[in-house]
């Protein structure tokens, strides 16, 4: 997929994204990183067909973007919140994109059934919503996302609201899905620790008017486990990723990622 | 969890009941410590008298009274439903509509049922229409706000599956509505059996046919006064009984995954 040149402006004159150019690779795992009111979720909203831009195009590969949820080009997205229907129990939740594409009930039945088996939650498909914990909840909303094998799965900080230990939990699971899965994900967070650990390539972000203004890529070895998190590369790309931070917001007076959840630079890694 | 934060099911229906029984053994006291006459204040013994004396006429009348205010609830319900479907089809439709359905709430019940009265023939279903006319508001009202109410989030999400307008109404928008319609439901239970009464006041329909409502009028003017109360107790337990129906109903559909009909947490 890649986004040329796309712009998006609101009609009260704000610039919410300045030109962007990107471009997803298949099996890649791109996280777009910064403060907040960088655009990274209005960047995400384009991808996903949310919102439309206001100029440039966006183009799957080797086609139109119109075609979004056709067949080939399907689209799983996970929200910052679980967004599952609290009436619903939690397998026809995970059934719903597949019901509403229209798939016949045996099949959507076996999909939303390996998929919530793929999180680890199949004893609890007969729960509902609010008798899960918040993370088992992101983990209901991940395997809705996974229930039609997207073709790219885009996620929202997903785990922003959890605690430290259940986001590195789902991080950890999350990344070992992506490797087993070949899955290619645009992820958003504004946690660095959380963008190196999941990460192939990171698209640092600024703000006012939110602009790509890095594209590093993360080449360490897949799967990654919690050994790497305390590893010198870890530290050492979390380092260059907080400088990337700190200089796109010095000079939008935002003292740095200041609304991450790790306000300082990793100690101790190698300059 | 304090002590006191969950009263056990049975003291929620034994305190209401002490209670009744105190006011009511105070009643009986004080009729009979003081010689009221009948015809001013009756004592609960006769009222309970009179109910099982007067039990053919006044349960003919219970049953027109209760007949009336069931359908004309059921007919508000549908209609009502039908009409906040129809407003949230668009802003427009709902723009240009809802003013009148407020005119019909504002406007008081007693000054338009003699007009319905005079305009439909039969007077049961003139009767009716008064009733439907009281109960229907709350419910277009509340089941508008409901369809409306819908998480942000689950929209998109619809919309990134593209659902077709009907997929969104009948797996989104109506399940996300149900709590606010049965609130309307609640208040309408209610209200149908006020208006019935109400209309039957302004009709004054005697004979055959002749409701609760009519037979307090008549038992008014007769000075029969503990049959006025009888009258008065069966208007009240039907409206409790009516109230108690649509909770049991809203708790029967939402206690599995809405906040305001789950059990306490233990």
């Amino acid at each position: 997929m890649s986004i040329a040149g796309a712009t998006k402006a609101y009609p009260n004159g704000t610039t919410a994204l300045a030109p962007v150019d990107l471009e997803v690779r298949q099996g890649d795992f791109l996280t777009l990183l910064g403060p907040s009111g960088c655009g990274k979720t209005t960047l995400l909203n384009l991808v996903a067909g949310l919102i439309a831009p206001s100029a440039g195009t966006l183009s799957w590969w080797g086609g139109d973007f119109a075609g979004t949820g056709g067949p080939g080009r399907r689209l799983g997205f996970v929200f910052q919140a679980p967004t599952l229907m609290p009436w619903a129990r939690v397998d026809a939740n995970v059934r719903l994109p597949l019901d509403l594409a229209g798939l016949d009930r045996e099949s959507a039945t076996r999909d939303a059934g390996s998929a919530l088996a793929l999180v680890g939650l199949a004893e609890f498909a007969k729960h509902y919503p609010r008798e899960l914990s918040g993370g088992m909840q992101m983990r209901v909303s991940i395997a809705r996302a996974l229930a039609t094998a997207p073709d790219l799965l885009l996620m929202d900080e997903p785990f922003g609201a959890l605690d430290e230990f259940t986001r590195q939990r789902l991080d950890g699971e999350l990344a070992a899905l992506w490797a087993a899965r070949g899955l290619t994900v645009v992820f958003v967070t504004h946690s660095i620790y959380e963008a190196v650990f999941l990460s192939t390539r990171v698209a640092v972000m600024g703000p006012r008017p939110g602009r790509v203004i890095a594209d590093v890529a993360i080449d360490e070895p897949v799967p990654r486990g919690d050994a790497f998190r305390v590893s010198v590369p870890f530290a050492h790309h979390c380092q260059q990723l907080s400088a990337l931070v700190a200089g796109a917001g010095a000079d939008a007076a935002l003292a740095g990622p200041a609304s991450a959840g790790h306000p300082r630079p990793p100690e101790g890694g190698p300059t | 969890m304090t002590p006191d934060a969950a009263p056990s099911r049975f003291l929620r229906i034994a305190a209401p009941a002490l209670i009744a029984l105190l006011l009511l053994a105070a009643w009986q006291g004080l009729v009979v410590a003081f010689d009221v006459p009948t015809y001013i204040v009756p004592s609960p013994v006769v009222v309970l008298r009179t109910l099982v004396a007067d039990r053919a006429l006044l349960a003919d009348a219970l049953a027109v009274t209760l007949s009336i205010a069931l359908t004309a609830l059921a007919i508000a319900t549908v209609a009502g439903t039908l009409v906040a479907l129809l407003f949230v089809q668009s802003r427009w439709i709902e723009m240009s509509l809802f003013p009148y359905a407020v005119l019909l709430q504002v406007t008081p019940i007693v000054a338009i049922a003699p007009l319905i009265i005079i305009w439909v023939k039969d007077t049961r279903t003139a009767l009716v229409l008064c009733a439907v006319v009281v109960a229907i508001f709350p419910i277009i009202a509340n089941t508008t706000l409901g369809l409306r109410s819908v998480d942000r989030g689950l929209l998109d999400l619809f919309r990134m599956c593209r659902a077709s307008r009907w997929q969104v109404l009948a797996r989104l928008r109506i399940p996300s509505a149900l709590p606010y319609f049965f609130g309307g439901l609640r208040i309408a239970s209610g209200l149908a059996l006020i208006g019935a009464v109400v209309a039957e006041f302004v009709a004054g329909t005697g004979g055959q046919g002749a409701g609760l409502a009519y037979q307090i009028l008549l038992a008014g003017m007769q000075l029969n006064i503990p049959r006025l109360f009888a009258a008065l107790f069966l208007i009240a337990a039907s409206g409790v009984l009516l109230f108690s129906a649509t909770v049991w109903l809203s708790r029967a559909v939402l206690s599995r995954w809405h906040e305001s009909e789950m059990a306490a947490p233990s």
